[in-house]
């Protein structure tokens, strides 16, 4: 039985060590601490830690100021209020200037379940890639989650990461060599990729599974930097397998299907098919509930992977 | 308390200073005559009196920080920056030209001198608020200034910013209204009143101070008060005249964001006693 771990659980717990580890770490949170789980931290280094209260746009201003002021900043709260409501906030007092802040947000995608469409954010990696120079993450599990944190610690300059509310699948041994910007091949195969992200990865995994049985070989390219994209290997894998299925808890448009697109565009066009939510909203439910209604699940992935062999 | 030379010395600093803007914005074609001129001797005061900071060393960790939260008034401060000597009053001509290092609104990253990005307004605040939150944690004296326009508390993150601010009981941190009463497009309180705005943050929990703010010396007394305030942050209200020495630029919302034209240029040098 694979372990499960949510990878905010695994944010949070890494973030003490930084904590111990580097004074200058400092984190801010927006009334969401206990979801976050950032008040781990908040116990261990309260002076360290300032809660903005309900006001998200403030909480990355003051997260600016402190990195202006030489501290490296974590500013948390749901995906949902970080993109959306402190984006311009992000854009003029993060991104422009180029500050050491890491924004980490949890709660990213349907899988927030029963709070609903307002609660889940499927556009946050399209918006925060637009943005130049902005770095964006979005690791597959809690040993990704871990490297991931640890690396923006070391990084110089502004990222977001995707983090989720549940419980994940984990694909990566905590021993997995990591580094920002960098994808990684989890499984071979020849007659076609899934390039995916987030929780996706475990169901590709899956779905390969699945397909070799009917003797298609399927590679599995693990992107948890959605930004910048790992060119090299996505440009490989439609040179060698001709085929690409996208995989993202997130909308089609701008997002790692976007991002996949754009690249086998330019470099080598091969047919694609993008699994994600399809221009919609969610909705209330549970979040394996809504995987299924919306299409994301190895079953959807091994279809996809018909079709788009198809076309090839 | 300010003595009366170093009144003097001010005054002919800031008299200076205008003629200085005035010149860039005419150069430039474009720009922020109104704002700039209305903020100018609460600059002159902050950067030739109040500020620690060194011109020879812009990234020295314990400087004072100032936010100009009202980032349109960039010319203000480039021409403040210039005099102190951050760079050199030539470069004042590139103002907003392709390549400069002197952009449409202050970029930390372009110009020496200035420690943070504005321009979007309502951001400044929060900002500020980092920076003293994060000087205290280092335990360093510096202190932080922010500059915010009366419109601009239209913004919404400002309230947020001041409730924080409060809230965390930053005594390092000073704001100042330029309350010169104009917006783009007219008079503030009849855009979208802000008044009072004194009491406003006093119930935010702010110790309020109001200035003139064209008297040198009342601003720097001011100064010296919010320095001297224990346990929470200071509001200043300077009461100001947009376009603030050149009589046929004062209290006009049209010259918001119009720079002066050749004419006028030279007829407000004149008034200045420059020529």
């Amino acid at each position: 039985m694979t372990e499960m771990i949510a990878t905010r659980d695994a944010y949070g717990q890494t973030l003490v060590e930084l904590g111990r580890e580097n004074a200058r770490v400092v984190v801010l949170d927006a009334d969401l601490s206990g979801s976050t789980k950032t008040g781990a931290f908040a116990k261990a280094y309260p002076e360290r830690f300032f809660n903005a209260g309900i006001a998200e746009a403030n909480m990355v201003g003051m997260a600016a100021g402190l990195a202006a002021g030489g501290m490296i900043p974590f500013a948390s709260t749901f995906a949902v209020f970080a993109a959306g409501r402190a984006f311009e906030q992000i854009r003029q007092s993060l991104a422009y200037p180029r500050m050491n802040v890491k924004i980490v947000a949890t709660h990213g995608g349907i899988t927030v379940g029963e709070d609903g469409g307002s609660h889940q954010s499927v556009e946050d990696l399209a918006i925060m890639r637009a943005l130049p120079g902005m770095t964006v993450l979005c690791p597959a599990d809690g040993p990704e989650t871990v490297a991931a944190i640890r690396a923006v610690a070391q990084f110089q300059g502004p990222v977001y990461v995707r983090l989720g509310r549940n419980k994940v699948a984990t694909v990566f041994p905590a021993t997995a060599e990591y580094a920002i910007g960098r994808g990684q091949v989890l499984r071979p195969g020849s007659d076609l990729t899934f390039v995916t992200t987030g929780l996706m990865t475990a169901m590709a995994l899956t779905a390969a599974a699945i397909l070799q049985e009917e003797k298609i070989s399927a590679r599995v390219l693990h992107l948890g930097t959605i930004k910048p994209l790992d060119r090299e290997l996505v440009l490989q894998a439609a040179r060698e397998t001709g085929a690409l299925v996208t995989a993202e808890e997130h909308s089609i448009i701008g997002g790692l299907g976007g991002a996949v697109c754009e690249t086998v565009a330019e470099g080598c066009p091969v047919p694609v098919e993008r699994v994600g939510l399809r221009d919609v909203f969610g909705q209330s439910g549970t979040a394996d509930e809504l995987l299924t209604y919306y299409g994301l699940t190895p079953a959807h992935l091994v279809e996809a992977a018909e079709r788009v062999l198809k076309r090839k | 308390m300010l003595n009366d030379q170093t009144v003097a010395e001010l005054e002919t600093i800031a008299r200076r200073l205008r003629v200085e803007i005035l010149k860039m914005l005419n150069s430039a074609r474009s720009g922020h005559t109104g704002g700039s001129l209305s903020a100018i001797d609460v600059l002159t005061v902050l950067y030739f009196h109040q500020l620690c900071h060194d011109p020879e060393n812009p990234a020295w960790a314990e400087r004072d920080r100032f936010v100009l939260s009202k980032g349109h008034a960039a010319p203000a401060l480039y021409a403040c920056l210039a005099e102190a000597g951050y760079f050199s009053r030539d470069e004042l001509k590139t103002l907003r030209r392709l390549g400069s290092s002197l952009q449409g609104h202050p970029d930390m990253n372009k110009t020496p001198g200035v420690d943070v990005c504005t321009g979007s307004l309502g951001q400044g605040l929060s900002q500020a608020v980092g920076l003293a939150l994060a000087a205290r944690l280092k335990s360093d004296k510096s202190r932080v200034y922010v500059l915010l326009g009366d419109g601009e508390l239209q913004e919404g993150q400002v309230w947020e910013g001041a409730m924080a601010a409060a809230h965390y009981r930053l005594d390092n941190l000073c704001a100042i209204v330029d309350q010169n009463g104009l917006q783009i497009d007219g008079e503030v309180e009849k855009v979208m009143g802000v008044a009072p705005v004194g009491p406003k943050f006093l119930a935010f929990n702010w110790h309020v101070l109001e200035v003139d703010g064209h008297d040198v010396r009342a601003i720097s007394r001011a100064l010296d008060e919010a320095g001297k305030f224990a346990g929470r942050p200071t509001l200043i209200v300077a009461r100001t005249v947009k376009g603030k020495g050149v009589p046929f630029f004062e209290h006009k919302a049209s010259y918001h964001g119009v720079p002066p034209s050749d004419d006028e240029l030279g007829r407000a040098l004149e008034h200045l006693g420059h020529s």
